[in-house]
């Protein structure tokens, strides 16, 4: 049994069927990528996973262990130990830097916290009294909310555009990082446009137009994805004629 | 009878008091209870039959090293305050004060607060006023100020009230700013059950390259209402200024916002900004995602929204 199971998955938004019968089984300890051209479904596939508001309406199957996700809200498939690292993380007025790392931390003594900030790239002399709102630049924001999800210690790992406002010096912490997840025993799923950071991965698939075509090794599956499946040769890809998806 | 002892039992300040550098003045309903002064700082009060009139002198070049601490307000269920302040810092003097506004069993209380305030050349003013309130709501607090920066003053003001239930409350604060002057007016209350909540906040920064900002953070829960006027005019060559008002509103409550921005001189530069609504759904979900309840979220957005700095 993976990690997480998902049969025949599907979802529309806004008339659009976005999702469509997507099957995907993540092997537990391992860092996957998910790629795909824009438009594949990639980002709302993570946020049907995490149960968020507006992506709700799903037909399949989804199981995190066994369980079905399915009457889960965003919270109980948390403290299951799934979380989602957003491509654009939300500003937090009043809150610090370090409380809003304690906030989802399984150690929230101050050294615990201190060394998780040190580990993602935020020095804790220099960001233990910055607030973690808009005068955190992109970038630093990235860092704050992967800190935040190193302090939870979950079981799977979602990142949406990881390297998404980073610089190349952060980028290599970033990547650190997940490591350091993946040797706490996290599940890491990565969902990219980059190279770099499809390197970090042990694993991909490749989705396009709402399904997982393929999946393998790295070197399997990036030739598809440096072409950007633009002309994509792939032989289960999907014909899409008028009537829809075929 | 309200003793000293309460006071500064329910503000948590005996530590800070029982310092002899630390300057204090605490008010049990109309009776000056405890007071100590340092140098450089004059105060003169008179009792009156239902509150106290105060008069306050910082001297020229005075720097108070230690925030003053003022504790007005009274244990009893029932009963009115009025506060006379007349508050003079003289230039280039340096003074802060922290104000504790304690009603910790109020049914029917009143509290009303006139403040004449004049902030002398080159001299600095930080206020810090905080209340602390009965979960009954049973009061009405009527805080008025008006404040003037003399050339190359500063002034700044924090007024919180987001520990136990508003009741009612309507401040109205107005400020003018001479020249090369820097002025800030912060206020966060958090609102429950039917409590009532009006705020005005006035800056006129009449003089060249004086700065004002108006922020404003209210959150109201149940059947709270909110009103908030925030008015900032600029009337001077280099004047600026901002105004930001954000409202988090939950349940049956309502809110209303009217941020108000006047420039009268070319050179001058005012922006706003105003946000009222729902707690930020991106918010929200991030910290559910990290474990945490929709309510635990909730509240932990809201008391970031009405902390500062």
């Amino acid at each position: 049994m993976g990690l997480l199971e998902i049969e025949n998955l599907h979802l529309r938004l806004n008339g659009s069927h976005i999702l469509n019968g997507l099957d995907l089984d993540l092997w537990e300890g391992h860092v996957h990528a998910v790629v795909g051209p824009n438009g594949a479904g990639k980002s709302t596939l993570a946020s049907t996973i995490m149960g968020l508001e507006g992506y709700r309406h799903y037909t399949g199957e989804m199981r995190f262990e066994g369980t079905s996700l399915a009457d889960l809200g965003v919270d109980e498939r948390a403290r299951l130990g799934m979380t989602l690292g957003w491509q654009e993380p939300a500003r937090f007025e009043g809150l610090k830097v370090p409380e809003f790392v304690r906030l989802a931390a399984r150690d929230k003594r101050d050294n615990a916290v201190r060394d998780v900030m040190a580990h993602t790239g935020l020095d804790p002399d220099r960001y233990w009294d910055r607030a973690a709102d808009k005068t955190l630049s992109g970038g630093e924001r990235k860092k704050l909310e992967l800190a935040s999800i190193v302090a939870m210690q979950p079981r799977l790992v979602m990142l949406d555009e990881p390297d998404s406002g980073i610089d190349v010096e952060s980028l290599a912490r970033i990547g650190e990082a997940i490591r350091l997840l993946k040797d706490g025993g996290a599940t890491v799923v990565l969902i990219t446009h980059s190279a770099e950071v499809l390197d970090w991965a042990e694993h991909a698939f490749l989705m396009c137009c709402g399904r997982i075509l393929d999946k393998g090794s790295i070197e399997k599956i990036s030739p598809y994805f440096k072409d950007r499946c633009i002309p994509c040769d792939h032989p289960n890809r999907p014909t899409i004629s008028e009537g829809g998806l075929s | 009878m309200t003793t000293s002892t309460d006071l500064f039992e329910v503000a948590k300040i005996h530590k800070d008091v029982s310092d002899p550098d630390v300057a204090h003045l605490a008010i049990g309903l109309n009776k000056v209870v405890s007071s100590n002064g340092v140098k450089g700082l004059e105060i003169q009060t008179e009792e009156q039959a239902d509150g106290v009139d105060i008069a306050i002198t910082v001297a020229e070049g005075a720097v108070i090293a230690k925030p003053v601490h003022m504790c007005f307000g009274l244990l009893q269920e029932e009963g009115i305050q009025k506060i006379n302040l007349r508050l003079v810092v003289e230039p280039r003097a340096r003074i802060g004060v922290t104000a504790h506004c304690v009603f910790p069993n109020a049914e029917d209380v009143q509290h009303l607060m006139d403040a004449d305030i004049r902030i002398a050349e080159g001299a600095d003013y930080a206020y810090f006023e905080r209340h602390i309130h009965s979960p009954e709501g049973g009061i009405t607090v009527v805080p008025k100020a008006a404040i003037h920066l003399e050339p190359g003053a500063r002034f700044k003001t924090d007024f919180e009230l987001i520990e136990g239930r508003v009741g009612s409350i309507d401040i109205d604060y107005e400020v003018t700013c001479e020249a090369d002057t820097r002025m800030e007016m912060n206020a966060a209350v958090s609102g429950r059950g039917d409590d009532h909540i009006q705020i005005r906040e006035v800056g006129h920064l009449v003089g060249e390259d004086s700065r004002g900002v108006l922020l404003s953070r209210v959150a109201v829960r149940d059947d709270a209402v909110a009103e908030i006027y925030n008015e900032l005019t600029a009337s001077a060559a280099g004047a600026r200024g901002h105004v930001d008002c954000k409202e988090i509103v939950q349940g049956n409550a309502s809110a209303n916002a009217v941020p108000v921005v006047k420039v009268n001189h070319p050179k001058a530069h005012i922006t706003h900004e105003a946000a009222l609504g729902s707690v930020d759904s991106r918010q929200l979900e991030t910290l559910m995602a990290r474990g945490l309840s929709e309510d635990e979220a909730t509240e932990v957005i809201i008391n970031g929204l009405l902390r500062f700095g």
